[in-house]
């Protein structure tokens, strides 16, 4: 077990060799652990302060410059305080920049609605040019990393704050616009990104033993979506069941259904954070407040 | 280049703007009129426009106050960026000439236009600089109204944090806003006391006199400190009724107006 923004500052002491690699945090890197590239290369890492909107300007002078980029603060102020100059100034200008936000949906957990953003998949979706990729473990965390660093243009990598299911061994490959497919059942599908992933998997295990057959889909590619993988399991299974932490309007449940909609019209139940603002609590308790649970799937088939 | 050249060279540079403007029918010719004597010099004179081993152009310009794009695409045509014949598709539909700048454009680094965003690109260049101990400077023109966004200030603090030497941003002060006078709308005074608070190397200037621009400019390059040249302006400069009138921010001249500007800046 392991949190997605540790197997990110794991990742990133991994690469600081290569001198070309810049990281940059507004004053949270214990907390998105960019702090562990810190201690070894503190040359190469830029700290802004509190200051959201300039971490992403320089993270994009620095990339345009020619630096291999990750800058990082919590989802709440990487897709909402800095949105404009996520859009106007990484998206507009395709600027090759990893902007890695931490800290992402009610999983924030104690803290509060104030930091949990569950709108970020929905604000970074819609903006032009933007790659929005989530890892659902440690392993998958690094391998995406390593595909975001080759990739052109920008890119919204969300991560999480507690521990998480390993899920992935060394074998799994990774690339924009893919999925990975858990299980051949035709009974049903839940589809699902980052830490929900391994909610669903448990629930699939609790399914197979009452002789019912899902399949759970890791839509870690959120933009481009992995259009061909969701019609796919439209077509070869019964029910279809989206998880996320994350509001129901814009993420993914969003995305599986105007799919469905253009190509295979069909039901789709959407299990995430109604229009509403999250709750303090432990990030078990909140979600379980809010139905993120391998129950709440099982209830559905 | 000497500098009854350069004046030469503003004339034609602020003929160009109002051609534009008024072929656009819309555009901002106040701020890109006042900006231009300032754009001419460091393009002309003072930036080493060619590219290190890296690839990087040893010096680099970002236009924060990105609506003064007429003048920004003007300068880029004049110095052989952009064909001067494109000069007049501006905001049209098929042209590439967006209203504010884009880096699709030969020569143009990054988009520019949502204020306030400028001065944070420009640190992360100069960082890169520092790092790769490359040579040459970070050049960003920025508005005086455009201060007023909480982010100049976030990128001052960055700047001062990093000793960043090698920026040297200039305020076009015209004192116009679109709501009326700085001083009214927001307040913005003392300019100096603020940029020299957070840590700046602040020089004060006329922003029509060359002399003062380029001195300024070979001044700036001795400080240890981010420089910031506040640079008197006239919004509108050169046409008279364009001139400190805060309506000519972002409209395009009649017929009859485009006539007598274009009369003005022949004389």
């Amino acid at each position: 077990m392991k949190s997605t923004r540790k197997a990110y500052g794991e990742f990133l002491e991994s690469i600081g060799e290569n001198k070309n690699v810049v990281v940059l945090d507004a004053d949270l890197a214990s907390a998105t652990k960019t702090n562990m590239f810190m201690e070894k290369y503190p040359k190469r890492h830029i700290d802004v302060g509190i200051a959201e909107q300039d971490l992403v300007g320089t993270a994009c002078g620095l990339a345009l410059s020619g630096k291999i980029v990750f800058a990082s603060t919590f989802a709440m102020f990487m897709a909402g305080r800095a949105y404009d100059q996520v859009r106007n100034t990484a998206a507009y200008s395709h600027v090759n920049v990893n902007l890695c936000a931490t800290h992402a949906g009610v999983m924030v957990g104690e803290d509060g609605p104030t930091h949990q953003c569950v709108e970020d998949v929905a604000l970074m979706n819609v903006v032009p040019d933007m790659k929005v990729l989530s890892p659902a473990d440690d392993i998958s965390t690094k391998k995406i990393l390593k595909v975001c660093m080759n990739e052109e243009g920008p890119k919204y990598i969300r991560l999480g704050r507690s521990d998480v299911d390993d899920i992935y061994d060394e074998t799994y490959e990774f690339k924009i616009g893919g999925s990975h497919i858990f299980g051949d059942g035709t009974d049903g599908t839940v589809f699902s990104y980052g830490p929900t992933v391994s909610i669903a998997l448990n629930a699939q295990k609790d399914l197979k033993e009452r002789g019912i057959n899902i399949r759970v889909v890791d839509l870690y590619s959120i933009k481009p979506v992995d259009k061909e993988a969701i019609i796919k399991c439209a077509k070869e299974t019964e029910k279809l069941v989206s998880i996320e932490d994350h509001s129901i309007i814009g993420g993914i449940g969003s995305i599986v259904a105007n799919v469905l909609c253009e190509n295979y019209p069909k039901k789709l139940e959407k299990i995430g954070i109604p229009d509403r603002f999250g709750k303090s609590g432990s990030a078990k308790a909140v979600y379980g407040y809010f139905g993120l649970t391998k129950e709440n799937i099982e209830s559905k088939f | 280049m000497d500098i009854s050249n350069l004046e030469e060279i503003s004339k034609n540079i602020r003929k160009d703007i109002i051609e534009m403007v008024y072929n656009a029918k819309s555009g901002h010719p106040g701020g890109s009129l006042s900006c231009t004597d300032i754009l001419v010099a460091l393009y002309y004179n003072k930036m080493n426009l060619n590219l290190d081993e890296k690839g990087q152009r040893i010096d680099k310009f970002i236009l924060s106050k990105g609506h003064a794009a007429p003048a920004y695409y003007a300068v880029l045509s004049s110095v052989g960026f952009i064909p001067h014949e494109d000069l007049k598709t501006l905001r049209k539909i098929d042209s590439y000439l967006e209203g504010h700048p884009t880096n699709k454009i030969n020569g143009v680094d990054v988009s520019s236009g949502s204020l306030g965003q400028g001065l944070s690109i420009a640190n992360g260049m100069a960082l890169a600089k520092k790092l790769d101990k490359s040579q040459g400077y970070v050049y960003c023109l920025l508005g005086d109204g455009e201060i007023e966004e909480g982010q100049i200030w976030e990128a001052c603090m960055t700047a001062n944090k990093y000793k960043l030497n090698n920026i040297i941003a200039f305020l076009d002060y015209n004192k116009l806003q679109i709501d009326g006078n700085i001083l009214d709308v927001k307040g913005v005074d003392k300019l100096d006391e603020k940029f020299s608070a957070f840590g700046w190397n602040v020089q004060t200037i006329n922003g029509h006199s060359f002399e003062e621009i380029l001195s300024s400019i070979d001044n700036a390059k001795l400080s240890s400190k981010p420089n910031i040249i506040i640079a008197n302006t006239v919004k509108g400069k050169g046409v008279s009724f364009m001139e400190n009138n805060a309506s000519w921010h972002g409209k395009a001249p009649s017929e009859e107006e485009y006539k007598k500007a274009i009369e003005e800046l022949s004389k």
